[in-house]
């Protein structure tokens, strides 16, 4: 059985294939073809959850992504847990398992529905004003308790298992939307030889035509053409169809969002495809035909399971086979309640009465339910309903006659106050748009991207019209896509002509009672009077304080209402009040399919060194450097990181260490001027630097603010290799690039980042030269032939290197530089050689540390941005007799040489082994009132192992004039106190570094 | 996701540049403390035609100039650096028509 509200023909299900499938763990039979909400209620099961705010039952409104009331969980096993889905929109398959929700313990019996009869509370703006005090009640008791009591489906808490994935595509032209007016675009476009994608929400491609059963196209019936005409395009090379794709989002120069639902609705998904697919469109032109929307009537009740849209009954019927109920009341401002009532007759329910807001009904529909026989009653409106999880009578009161209403049994109850153009993606696009009077509706007015509209969306809503329209609008949009244009086709059609009407607001004589504006959000007409009669004079603001249209529908149903009762509040005219502006995504789309693949390791590109798989094989603990991983320490069995840091440290001091600096940024200087570009980036001076040597560089941003600094190699006269930090090295090229293509244009210079291309290896320490010395051909290590500061090139373990003399660390050192491909080879042949000296591998935590003992900088540790060279005590390194430098200039702005900037110094804590902690504020007088004066903060602090006692470097208010004196470092549990020192606490004559 | 016409390469989506500031602006060879405080930090900020630079960082590497309405977002022309400031008589037509 597949439920007693199914036809025995009809529709486009496929009754050989019954589906078997559960909602709330109740087991239920559909066929193929069903969404979950036409299986539903072919079982005549109408109400599937409670409402936002009032938890008061809901129905299935709606047929498609309109839905604001049937949201639903549906649970895919391992994880795969989905909220708040349109049950109108999910396509029924073997077991699907379904959940209502924002009920508790269960649909039938709601605890939560209490709130209906608190509901005076819970009008407009009533989280402004209810919960207002105490106000520590908000954080602990108001919003817990609200957050638990109003809301939509739970977010799943396991990490997602499914795959999503983008595709990038380019095309002449995107048509949105496959009713008749997409169809005759796209087919129009194809036929110039255009690359054209036609994407649809639906499962199959037709839109309105899927529910037409009078309607002829070219001689076949509407759906049996749609069907054809789909195929035909989806089989030419140039044509994408794109079934179960939503264009959600419209980017700036037609860049279009699409969201394909690919394998949820397979009994078995696919596990090759990936669940579903982001596409990042570029269209040349796009033809608009998203349809329209119905409206609901706004009346006390018109929230009851069973009361529904007029069209959605019609579309149940026809496209579904299914009778959404036995005995129907119909209310309606124009010709869609009529076709619904026949659609209904056919599928054998009974029309108890058509109320009709119009006083003097006429046309085709009309008179075609009159032939069928039924009641018909003109100027009527519809004024209530009764039922508790279903609605049972309807009640309808004669516009402008006495107050008596007739009272009609029913089990659905259907309303029609006509059409609201689907104008998303136009208003997404930037276009204006305009109101149109006669049709009560806002449409398409100027364009602001290449687009155009066609059909219903445009206000078109004959089916003559759609395909007409759609066929030029698709004609068009090729040609100006530069693609020529196809012959001249008209579309033979034969079927019912509908005449529009519409309402829009409460309908007449709305007094008492909830009559719903905004279902999903439950706001009623009263709420919107409310938030008026308050002063709310801006439908934004009256938006923002009722919440109107602020539900995951965005108000695709009720923003007209809402807009009419607000203009008829104010006494104004609708365009003047404006429209809300429409953003994306047009129906919610997934986290997994905004993400793609950039999730877990692919989130964010991972950098390793040459040497990273050695120390990750030799236990290195790792921390992140912007997007390296660098090797912190390396522990020995029963270590912990400070005897690690210390082991490390001394085996530097006392034999020699090995520090892998692969991550270093190199950058090659080449070119005729490159010594007088270095002038003029660094501070320091270049032009007589000898080739063979080094120089501490230091560059300044123009502000005269220390940016970056390294060490920087004259290879020969034209060519420099130059370092930075390892952070600083993509904004260092840059920064180049900028003076030397904007500013330095007269300079003849090349710039390559060489940071990949070579490994580098560290060996500091007083026995470093004989660890090395036995591994070097073609280079004389002697301290006469390779001092402090130079450079040389030749060969290492057979590799070739440029070898520098330099250090980091205090102690005799070399920077092995060698092509990043033999790295590990170098680093595992060094490590041998010095196994006999005692040489350790370091990590960067010792090479912070000894660094420290030094008072070197770091630059970003000790600087932030707002550090000068003077102010880190850096001044020897300013090129005195040079003209010009970047930065130069500032660093005569009364700002930089005023007194009282913080200086770098060094601090020793009176206690020796406490260690500071790294972003502690320093004060003069611990006895000062709080919140005290704050005169500088520790920029680095750590433990010396040489030292035996901790250490720290500062940046103090006049610091270097403070030299010996005692200040205070507060923590929340005590006073710290101080000596400021100068900032070398190691070798301060720099003896060690000739080892 | 803006489609900018690198001068060099034409046409290229917006995530494959970076944006480098307002366009246009001198560096002084002299200048006294304030004008070169006027230098450092004052940019003009417009509602409406801005001309500022862009870098092609993941294509050319090559820096250009780029008109942009900033209320539209459209980009109006781009051009080399170093090629003249458009006159303001171009710029007002420019205005006219992103508007």
């Amino acid at each position: 059985m597949s439920g007693a509200f199914r036809t025995a023909s009809g529709g486009r299900i496929d009754r050989t294939q019954p589906i078997l499938f559960g909602f709330d763990g109740r087991a239920m039979t559909g066929f193929r073809g069903d969404t979950l909400a036409s299986a539903l209620l072919a079982n005549g099961v109408h109400l599937v959850g409670r409402s936002f705010k009032y938890h008061r039952p809901r129905g299935i409104v709606a047929a498609g992504s309109e839905e604001p009331n049937a949201l639903v969980t549906v649970d895919r096993g391992g994880g795969r847990l989905t909220p708040n889905l349109r049950a109108t929109q999910l396509e029924l398959r073997r077991d699907l398992k379904a959940t209502s929700q924002n009920r508790f313990p269960s649909l039938d019996f709601d605890i939560g529905a209490v709130n209906n009869l608190f509901s005076p509370l819970f009008s407009a703006g009533f989280y402004y004003k209810t919960f207002m005090w105490p106000a520590s009640f908000w954080k602990h008791v108001y919003e817990p308790l609200i957050r638990s009591a109003a809301g939509l489906g739970r977010a799943p808490t396991e990490p997602d298992p499914d795959r999503y994935l983008h595709r990038y595509a380019h095309c002449d032209v995107l048509v949105i939307g496959a009713g008749p007016a997409g169809l005759a675009a796209a087919l129009a476009a194809a036929e110039t030889g255009a690359r054209v994608i036609l994407c649809d929400e639906q499962s199959e491609p037709g839109g309105s035509l899927l529910a037409e059963t009078e309607a002829r196209i070219e001689g076949r019936p509407a759906a049996e053409w749609a069907a054809g005409v789909a195929r035909a395009l989806a089989g030419q090379d140039r044509v994408t169809v794109l079934p179960r794709t939503t264009a959600f989002g419209w980017f700036p120069d037609n860049l279009i969002g699409l969201a394909e639902r690919v394998t949820d609705h397979q009994d078995r998904p696919d596990p090759r495809l990936p669940r579903e697919r982001l596409w990042q469109v570029r269209a040349r032109e796009v033809v608009i035909a998203a349809g329209a929307i119905e409206r609901p009537l706004v009346f006390p009740g018109n929230d009851r399971p069973g009361v529904m849209l007029a069209d959605a009954g019609r579309i149940y019927a026809n496209r579904y086979g299914v009778r959404v109920g036995d005995r129907a009341v119909i209310a309606t401002a124009g010709d869609s309640g009529y076709r619904a009532a026949l659609a209904l007759l056919g599928a054998g329910a009974t029309i108890a009465a058509i109320a009709d807001l119009r006083e003097d009904p006429a046309g085709a529909a009309v008179e075609a339910a009159r032939q069928a026989g039924i009641a018909i009653r003109p100027g009527t409106a519809i004024a209530g309903s009764r039922g508790g999880h279903r609605v049972t009578e309807a009640s309808l009161r004669r516009i402008g006659g006495s107050d008596r209403v007739e009272r009609l049994d029913c089990d659905v109850l259907l309303m029609s106050g006509g059409f609201t153009p689907a104008v998303h993606m136009f208003s997404q696009s930037r276009g204006r748009l305009r109101f149109d009077a006669a049709l009560q509706a806002f449409l398409p007015g100027k364009s602001a991207a290449r687009e155009r509209s066609a059909g219903a969306c445009n206000g078109r809503f004959d089916l003559e019209g759609c395909l007409d329209e759609g066929f030029t609008a698709g004609a068009a949009a090729a040609k100006a896509a530069g693609c020529g244009s196809p012959r001249t086709r008209r579309f033979a059609r034969a079927g019912a002509v509908p005449a529009p009407g519409g309402f829009l607001g409460a309908v007449p004589g709305t007094g008492k009672g909830k009559a719903f504006v905004d279902f999903q959000n439950d706001v009623t007409a009263k709420d919107l009077q409310l938030a008026t009669r308050e002063g709310f004079r801006s439908i934004e603001h009256v938006k923002r304080y009722t919440t109107t249209g602020m539900a995951t529908d965005q108000g695709k149903t009720s923003n007209m209402n809402a807009l009419a009762i607000v203009a008829g509040a104010l006494d104004r005219p609708i365009p003047e009040v404006g429209l809300t502006t429409f953003r994306m995504p047009y129906t919610p789309v997934t986290f997994g399919t905004i993400a793609g693949a950039s999730r877990g390791m692919l989130f964010d590109p991972l950098r390793h060194t040459p040497i990273h798989d050695w120390a990750s094989e030799h236990g290195a603990v790792f921390e992140d450097v912007g997007n390296w991983k660098r090797a912190r320490y390396f522990p020995r069995s029963g270590e912990d990181m400070h005897q690690a840091v210390a082991r490390e440290c001394t085996a530097v001091r006392m034999a020699a260490g090995m520090f892998d600096a692969s991550t270093l940024g190199k950058i090659e200087v080449v070119g005729p001027d490159a010594a007088t570009f270095l002038e003029r980036m660094y501070t320091n001076a270049w032009a007589r630097l000898a080739p063979g040597r080094l120089r501490y560089g230091l560059m300044l941003n123009e502000a005269g603010f220390i940016m970056d600094d390294g060490v920087i190699a004259r290879l020969a006269p034209d060519r420099f290799h130059v370092t930075t930090t390892t952070g600083g090295a993509p904004g260092v090229l840059n920064h180049m690039e900028d003076y030397l293509q904007t500013e330095f244009t007269d300079l003849k210079v090349w710039l390559t980042s060489i940071t990949e291309q070579y490994a580098v290896i560290a060996v500091q320490g007083p026995r470093a030269r004989e660890i090395i010395a036995p591994l070097v051909e073609g280079i004389d290590l002697s301290p006469a032939a390779m001092p402090h500061m130079s450079v040389q090139t030749g060969q290492i373990c057979g590799v070739a290197t440029r070898l520098f003399r330099v250090s980091f660390t205090g102690e005799l050192g070399f920077e092995i530089n060698v092509p990043a491909d033999h790295g590990r080879a170098v680093w595992e042949a060094v490590l041998q050689a010095g196994a006999a000296y005692g040489i350790v591998p370091y990590g960067t935590e010792a090479m912070h540390v000894l660094r420290a003992e030094k008072g070197y900088i770091i630059v970003g540790q000790e600087t932030d941005g707002t550090v000068t060279p003077a102010d880190a005590g850096l001044d020897w390194a300013i090129g005195k007799a040079k003209k010009d430098f970047v930065g130069k200039r500032s660093l005569s702005r009364p700002d930089i040489v005023a007194p009282g900037r913080k200086q770098l110094v060094g601090l020793l804590t009176h206690s020796p082994q406490e260690v500071l902690e790294e972003g502690a504020q320093l004060v003069a007088d611990p006895h000062a009132e709080i919140p005290m004066r704050m005169i500088g903060h520790v920029t680095s602090s750590y433990h010396s192992a040489a030292l035996g006692r901790s250490i720290a470097l500062a940046l103090v208010a006049d610091g270097r004039s403070l030299l010996g004196q005692t200040l205070y470092v507060p923590m929340p549990d005590r006073m710290i106190a101080v000596t400021l020192v100068a900032p070398v606490f190691y070798d301060q004559e720099g003896r060690r570094l000739d080892g | 996701m803006l489609l900018i016409p690198c001068p060099h390469c034409g046409a290229r989506p917006e995530n494959e540049f970076r944006n480098a500031g307002e366009a246009h602006i001198a560096r002084p060879a002299e200048a006294d403390d304030a004008a070169w405080a006027d230098y450092l930090y004052m940019r003009t900020n417009p509602k409406g035609v801005f001309i500022e630079r862009w870098r092609h960082i993941h294509g050319c590497g090559r820096f250009f100039n780029c008109v942009r309405h900033t209320v539209t977002d459209r980009i109006i022309a781009t051009y080399k650096a170093g090629d003249p400031r458009p006159s303001l008589d171009v710029l007002r037509a420019w205005s006219e028509h992103a508007r």
